[in-house]
């Protein structure tokens, strides 16, 4: 059992209370055989990359309905560069307007998720990003 | 700088690699657990037990925060928590939510939490807790709180690793009888009736005396000012001295309530064992057991290296086939795969 697991934080930064959304990538990553800490409502970017570092997790998957995305995305990929965990790679999902996509990929997002996207679609995404190689 | 230097150092982000090598059993984890052996010994193992959803997570956050925050003339103490889930039998994955409830303690750096699957080990715990537990020992970490899987049945193997196991009950879980599962006494140090706020608590505390004064007919359990206490019925000196009775707190972790008394039960039996010499038995027989269950895997591992699968499936059929008998089956695994 000694095999390398896909470590994944899952967390809702900003103040809105939805988590419906991140609670079934949470189960959908957890079915595909990844590890995933999920640590719950209205997290600061401080909390999340705080528990990013201690969980020495690979992904982080962010799930921001508030709108504030373009706001709280930033602060946490500067706090993990501070950190020295540049290695850790950013999804971010929810309600994203199609012109901050290309400005959060810029920034160093691997992947932005919209309602309705297959979870199938994140773990394969996920799996190429951690491992560089898509699902057998 | 060597990662077990940087530890040492009290690098956060080193410890956390550390704590992922040791966890997929990397080789420079073990390296690195050998430099950080000596260091160990030191820090106080709090094991925190009981069946899912009693409150253990809530617990573990306050009994924390109060530890960073104590009272005026108690000392503050590193924290670092260790929360085991577990991993789904049929995917291997995991979904580790005990961090919810411990979002007080963000942004502490005396503190550090890390979540762990139980990856197929059945008793509560992880195959490398223990390990994990050795490298906050050696980098200082004061109190090592340890939260088990919710199995819902008395957990041998965290009274094993820690000095003081906490058996967590909560009320309203169905018959009380049934629920306080037997087996608990033998691995409680401490009992904790958490969610004291809801109906049905002193159903729960009652039964936990009852078996209380079954296990320890010379001490009477009373109740004092509305503390749980013990009462010598028959001194008899030395020997009462050197037995330490469970006591039952009351606690109600949401708002904090029954945490000081909590922890004060812990300092009470932190210096039972010592006064007693029970810790250095406990870290004896911890060793001693940790010893002999890396000698059976490694034996098992270096064996199968050296026995070739059709080697084996061969036995196996004769096995199955009623031509030899499993002794005789395992005489000839062990002696290279000749059949005897
Ligand atoms: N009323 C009441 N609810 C509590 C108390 N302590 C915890 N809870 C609630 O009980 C639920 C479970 O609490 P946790 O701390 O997650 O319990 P746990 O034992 O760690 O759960 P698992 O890790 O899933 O086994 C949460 O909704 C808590 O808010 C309490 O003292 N009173
Ligand atoms: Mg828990």
């Amino acid at each position: 059992m000694s095999e390398r697991k896909i470590r994944v934080l899952v967390a809702k930064p900003g103040l809105d209370g939805h988590d419906r959304g991140a609670k079934v990538v949470a189960r959908a990553l957890r079915d595909a055989g990844m590890e995933v800490i999920y640590t719950g409502l209205r997290q600061t970017p401080e909390m999340v990359a705080e528990a990013a570092l201690q969980e020495d997790v690979d992904v982080i998957g962010l799930s921001i309905l508030s709108g504030a995305h373009m706001a709280l995305v930033p602060r946490v990929l500067e706090i993990l560069a501070a950190n020295g965990q540049e290695h850790v790679k950013i999804f971010v999902g929810g309600i994203i307007p199609d012109e901050d996509v290309p400005r959060l990929m810029e920034i160093g997002v691997v992947g932005v998720y919209g309602p309705g996207t297959l979870t199938e679609d994140i773990i394969n995404d996920v799996r190429q990003a951690v491992v560089g190689a898509p699902a057998a | 700088m060597s990662l077990a230097t940087s530890v040492l150092a009290g690098e956060r982000l080193a410890m956390a690699r550390l704590l992922s090598q040791i966890e997929n059993d990397e080789p420079g984890g073990r390296e690195a657990l050998g430099e950080l052996f000596p260091h160990t010994g030191k820090a106080h193992l709090v094991g925190v037990t009981g069946a899912p959803g009693t409150g253990k997570s809530s617990l573990v956050n306050r009994l924390a925060h109060y530890y960073r925050n104590p009272s005026s003339g108690e000392p503050q103490r590193k924290i670092a928590i260790v929360a085991v889930d577990p991993s789904s039998p049929f995917t291997g994955g995991a979904i580790l939510g005990d961090r919810v409830r411990m979002r007080d303690l963000s942004g502490d750096p005396g503190v550090f939490i890390r979540s762990m699957a139980a990856r197929g080990s059945l008793g509560g715990l992880a195959p490398t807790t223990s390990s994990m537990v050795q490298v906050f020992d050696a980098a200082g970490f004061e109190i090592i709180l340890i939260e088990t899987v919710g199995a819902g049945q008395a957990e041998v193997d965290i009274a094993r690793l820690a000095h003081t196991t906490l058996v967590v009950e909560a009320p309203g879980l169905g018959d009380e009888i049934q629920a306080i599962k037997a087996g608990i006494l033998e691995i409680a140090d401490i009992l904790v009736v958490n969610k004291a706020d809801r109906p049905g608590v002193e159903n729960t505390e009652r039964a936990l005396r009852s078996m209380l004064e079954l296990a320890h007919p010379t001490r009477r359990v009373v109740e004092h000012h509305g503390a749980v206490e013990t009462i010598n019925i028959n001194d008899s000196g030395m020997d009462s001295e050197s037995l330490w009775i469970p006591p039952i707190l009351r606690t109600v972790a949401i708002q904090g309530d029954g945490i000081p008394e909590l922890v004060q039960a812990i300092a009470d039996h932190q210096a039972h064992l010592e006064t007693t010499g029970e810790r250095h038995d406990r870290d004896r027989a911890r060793l001693q057991a940790e010893l002999e269950q890396l000698i059976q895997g490694n034996l098992v591992s270096r064996w199968r290296q050296e026995v070739s699968d059709s080697q084996y499936q061969e036995i196996l059929e004769s096995l199955i086939a009623r031509q030899i008998s499993p002794h005789q089956a395992v005489e000839a695994l062990l002696n290279g795969g000749q059949s005897a």
